[in-house]
């Protein structure tokens, strides 16, 4: 069994705490159930249940730390780790930049847990996949998606007394569908808190209409477009974006934060006024852990209220150094947005392009963030507030920080995920000017 | 696609608790020893007996133990030192024509006996949905057999003081040197596989890998202005010999400094300071059509990008369609037998044997002997890569020999052989090359990349960038990245320098499957050269 009961967790990591000589001891349990389920082709190609439990203990032995870890807990594998952990420490070099273990702190709990994505089953797993390759067969369509779900547990401790512990789960969806002669490709993504919220059944026919209606693309020529970014599209972007909001790579000027002459940008408006970004540990719908990975508690935190910049991330070093007070850094991503959907978007719109997602988005220069990605499985053209054709791919080459100057209007935020986002995040779909398309692609 | 994993481990963990992302960290001493062999042949026939008991008509076993050590500094400190191992058994079985997969950590003959029951259980229950029985390429058992890497030291030997001291040494001289900030690791790797199948191959290998990033920062207060400079020595598959600081590299035309199989980290840091000072005050880039004069330590990425990847046999059919994508060379373009991949000057092989590469083994994760084949022979696309349960696709007898795992806990499958472009075949030196370009940019080092998921259109910036003007360099420009369209690329290419000058580049994150896998890949090549590619400029103004 791999989720500890927060009683087991504690008496664990005490003993762990214990064992050790070091000046301080901070350890770490956390434990996971991750079920998935893989198909392409119309057919089951993997499946699997990975169990695992991490004990990650550190040490310090006045400015000098070590880290070890071990996936075993009978007492002689606990002393084990501690010793391991006492070595490297011995080993290591003075880290001049050492903060001692934090003190005891209080963690208001969250949302993270919900029973019914916690209690997904083999077979619910397998209906899913049945539920997309079905009518993808009946319709000439090819069918290639992923549903992976997890039930966690996590614990920690410190030798000051500090202790926390909280359940979570998660669950991630998303499927490709192609036309059987490779002209057309749609996709959709769910992620979600609880289960009960998906429906394969339904979301299928999105990517199944996207991949359909997408078979006859048309060229139009590069250049700046007045774009529709599905929630998907733009979460990318905005989530590079957030390490430029660290304070340290501000403060030495290296960030699009950075001002000109020294220090950094906090305070100043480098947004249009229509953007508000936050995190909140207790969203309704993107909970996510009350502490960060340093244990300090994580608060609601204004990241960009009305175009200005109102947040940079403090390590607890930078924090001490420069004078500030070190607060838990963000989980989720939260950005403020309306009522409208992406198709209401689409109907106040005379002329666009509509983008299902993007796509290998690379940083092309940190100075402005400039980023170069490509649009994917669904991109077409708007006119007159109808979508009227399918268009072929393009290449973006575009600064979010630029993007999020030239919002003309914004959406309901939805639930979003990305594979390479630390971030849960609510993202609206938006209306953008001008937005930078510099060549074509050929890919479907 | 490359992933970002790297940047996210060494990046902002400086202080925290830093879980290691590759299994449990351990004390030194550990890093340097070995598993014994008898035991592990002992632990993996009882697995092949307890799954060929159960059903499998086929079963092989995976010992694994994954050490891995990151030292991490920045300007005069350690951040951090990580020693991670991972150690455990994956099984894999063919039970009525389909593929189970179970992996243990328990290394009691009753925990491996169990696992591999698992995965008989596994393949048993998921053969009801089965539409096409696995076929399997034969492969002929070759008994007990070894391999290492033939290396000169062993990284995992050397004391942790000597890395801390180089890795200082090496950010001393690109402060002295006028870096504001630098950045650099030292990421050393040893996989201990132990393979055997109910083909009756016992294969022991000893894999190791080296690599030292650097990042050199330098900043313009007055104007707010950064730009950074990477290393120019890339990964091997070499020991701790492969860091030498006697080494002088080789001086390329334009005054730029590259390394072959001796990498002079404290020389690449003090001209990785000086050229990131010339980067702030360079030209920009008129946008337009360039000749292009490509240098292996950027060339390598290209290739793995716009051949490597659409050349997987897997992508080309679909499997990877929800991830990584699928491929532009379909099957179709290959039964022709006459689809220009690139002009008659381009020849792309796949290999898993060149020496000091990422991808070099004796054998392959399914026990096939490595080898070397072409894909794309004097600009015609001739072949794929492929794996035992793909070879009859090509109608092809045998594998390939390219299956990976990037831990004994994960199944292995397809990875991308080293991939490479044949040096050309009549003598050219770099220098002659340039001195036939009117209009051209010479680029060194890799930057951004990114491809679309059928690997047609690419973007790709670099390290180093140089104005060619009438066969002679004339500056240092910047804010260059040049768009492609892979076929037209590939076919514009006009010339490709002679074998004195093949290099290898690589990475250690080329990322594929749903959970994703990472892999090591090299991509050898000499300097060439590709005429009339597009050329944007990057600079913006965020006002």
């Amino acid at each position: 069994m791999t989720i500890y009961t927060e009683q087991d967790a504690k008496t664990l990591l005490q003993k762990v705490i214990k064992l050790s000589k070091a000046d301080e001891c901070t350890a770490t349990i956390e434990g996971s159930i991750n079920g998935n389920i893989r198909f392409a082709r119309n057919s089951v190609s993997t499946s699997g249940i990975i169990s695992n439990a991490e004990l990650a203990v550190q040490v310090a032995f006045g400015k000098r730390v070590g880290i070890a870890t071990i996936n075993e807990f009978d007492d002689a594998s606990l002393l084990r780790v501690v010793q391991r952990a006492e070595e490297l420490a011995r080993l290591a070099p003075e880290n001049p930049e050492f903060m001692p273990a934090i003190a005891k702190q209080t963690y208001k709990p969250t949302d993270t847990f919900v029973a019914s994505t916690a209690a997904i089953t083999p077979d619910y797993r397998a209906q899913v996949a049945a539920d997309c390759i079905a009518p993808c067969k009946a319709n000439k369509l090819v069918a290639a998606g992923f549903l992976s779900d997890a039930h966690r547990f996590s614990a920690i401790a410190n030798s000051k007394g500090n202790f926390g512990y909280q359940q979570s789960t998660a669950a991630d969806f998303t499927c490709t569908v192609r036309t059987d002669d490779g002209r057309g490709s749609g996709w959709v993504a769910r992620n979600v808190a609880d289960i009960r919220d998906f429906s394969a059944k339904s979301d299928i026919q999105i990517a199944m209409d996207k991949a359909s209606r997408s078979a006859e693309a048309k060229a139009l020529e590069p250049g700046k477009y007045t774009v529709i970014m599905e929630p998907a599209a733009s979460a990318g972007l905005i989530s590079f974006m957030m390490f430029g909001f660290d304070a340290r790579r501000a403060d030495e000027g290296r960030s699009f934060l950075t001002k000109k002459g020294g220090g950094n940008k906090v305070g100043e408006k480098v947004f249009d006024e229509r953007v508000t970004l936050y995190a909140d540990p207790a969203a309704p719908g993107a909970a996510v852990m009350p502490w960060d990975e340093d244990g300090l508690p994580r608060e609601r935190t204004s990241i960009v209220n009305k175009g200005v910049v109102d947040y940079l991330a403090y390590s607890r070093y930078w924090a001490k150094k420069q004078g500030k007070k070190a607060v838990g850094q963000p989980g989720n991503l939260i950005m403020v947005g309306g009522d409208k959907s992406t198709m209401d978007l689409v109907k106040s719109t005379k002329k666009g392009v509509l983008v299902t997602r993007t796509w290998y988005i690379r940083m092309v220069d940190p100075q402005t963030v400039l980023l170069t990605g490509l649009t994917r499985d669904g991109t077409f053209y708007i006119e007159n507030g109808e979508i009227k054709y399918p268009i072929k791919n393009f290449r973006f080459n575009e600064s979010p920080v630029i993007m999020l100057n030239n919002v003309d209007e914004i959406g309901k935020p939805e639930r979003v995920a990305d594979d390479e986002s630390p971030f849960v995040m609510m993202i609206p779909p938006m209306k953008i000017r001008e937005f930078t398309f510099t060549s074509l692609s050929d890919a479907v | 696609m490359l992933r970002r994993e790297f940047l996210k481990m060494s990046g902002a963990g400086a202080g925290a608790l830093m879980l290691p992302i590759y299994g449990r960290a351990v004390a030194a001493d550990v890093l340097a020893t070995t598993m014994d062999v008898a035991t592990k042949k002992k632990m993996a026939t009882v697995a092949l007996n307890a799954a060929t008991k159960n059903g499998a008509s086929y079963c092989d076993v995976r010992i694994g133990r994954y050490l891995r050590q990151f030292v991490i500094t920045r300007e005069d400190r350690v951040e951090n030192v990580v020693n991670t191992e991972s150690m455990g058994t994956g099984i894999r079985v063919i039970v009525n024509g389909t593929w189970g997969f179970a992996a243990t950590s328990d290394f009691s003959e009753d925990g491996i006996a169990k696992a591999a029951v698992q995965a008989t259980q596994i393949a048993k229950a998921n053969s009801k949905f089965q539409t096409e029985p696995v076929q399997l390429a034969p492969v002929k058992g070759v008994g007990d057999v070894s391999w290492k890497t033939p290396i000169v030291k062993n990284s995992m030997e050397v004391p942790l003081k000597e890395k801390v001291d180089l890795l200082m040494s090496v950010n001393g001289a690109a402060m002295k040197a006028g870096a504001d900030y630098i950045r650099s690791t030292l990421f050393l790797v040893n996989e201990q596989k132990y393979f055997a199948s109910t083909d009756g191959s016992y294969i022991d290998q000893d894999v190791h890998r080296i690599w030292a990033p650097m990042e050199v920062t330098v900043i313009d207060k007055a104007t707010g202005k950064f730009r950074t400079r990477e290393e120019l020595g890339g990964p091997r598959g070499m020991g701790y010999e492969y860091l030498d600081t006697r080494s002088k590299g080789i001086a390329l035309p334009g005054g730029a400094v590259v390394y072959g199989s001796a990498y002079n980290m404290i020389d690449d840091a003090v001209a990785a300071a000086k050229q990131a000072r010339n980067k702030l005050k360079a030209r920009s880039v008129k946008p337009g059509r360039y000749d292009l004069v490509l240098d292996p330590t950027h060339l390598w990425l290209t290739i793995h990008e716009s051949v490597g990847h659409p050349l997987e046999l897997d992508r080309v059919l679909g499997y990877e369609a929800n991830y990584a994508g699928t491929s532009f060379a379909t099957i179709d373009k290959w039964q022709s037998k006459n689809f220009k991949y690139g002009s008659d000057k381009v020849t792309l092989f796949a290999d898993k044997v060149q020496p000091t590469t990422l991808g070099a083994v004796a054998y392959d994760d399914e026990g096939v002997k490595t080898g070397r084949w072409d894909l794309v022979k004097d600009g015609v696309l001739v072949n794929y890569q492929a794996i035992r349960d793909q070879a009859h696709i090509l109608g092809l007898k045998e594998s390939q020999g390219c299956c990976y795992a990037d831990s004994w806990s994960n199944v292995q499958f397809q990875r991308m052989a080293n991939v490479s472009l044949a040096a050309g075949k009549t003598p050219l030196s770099v220098a002659d090359m340039i001195k036939n370009v009117e209009n051209g940019i010479y680029i060194i080092g890799d930057g951004s990349f990114s491809i679309d998921q059928q690997r047609y259109n690419a973007q790709f910036g670099g390290q180093l960038f140089y104005e060619i003007k009438n066969g002679q360099i004339t500056e240092q420009i910047e804010d260059v990245a040049y768009q492609i369209r892979t076929p037209e690329f590939w076919n514009a290419c006009s010339a490709v320098c002679d074998e004195r000058d093949y290099r290898f580049g690589g990475s250690f994150f080329d990322g594929k499957g749903q959970p994703s896998q990472v892999s090591a890949v090299s991509h050898g090549s000499s300097t060439a050269r590709f005429d009339g590619i597009n050329v944007i400029n990057t600079a913006r103004s965020l006002g």
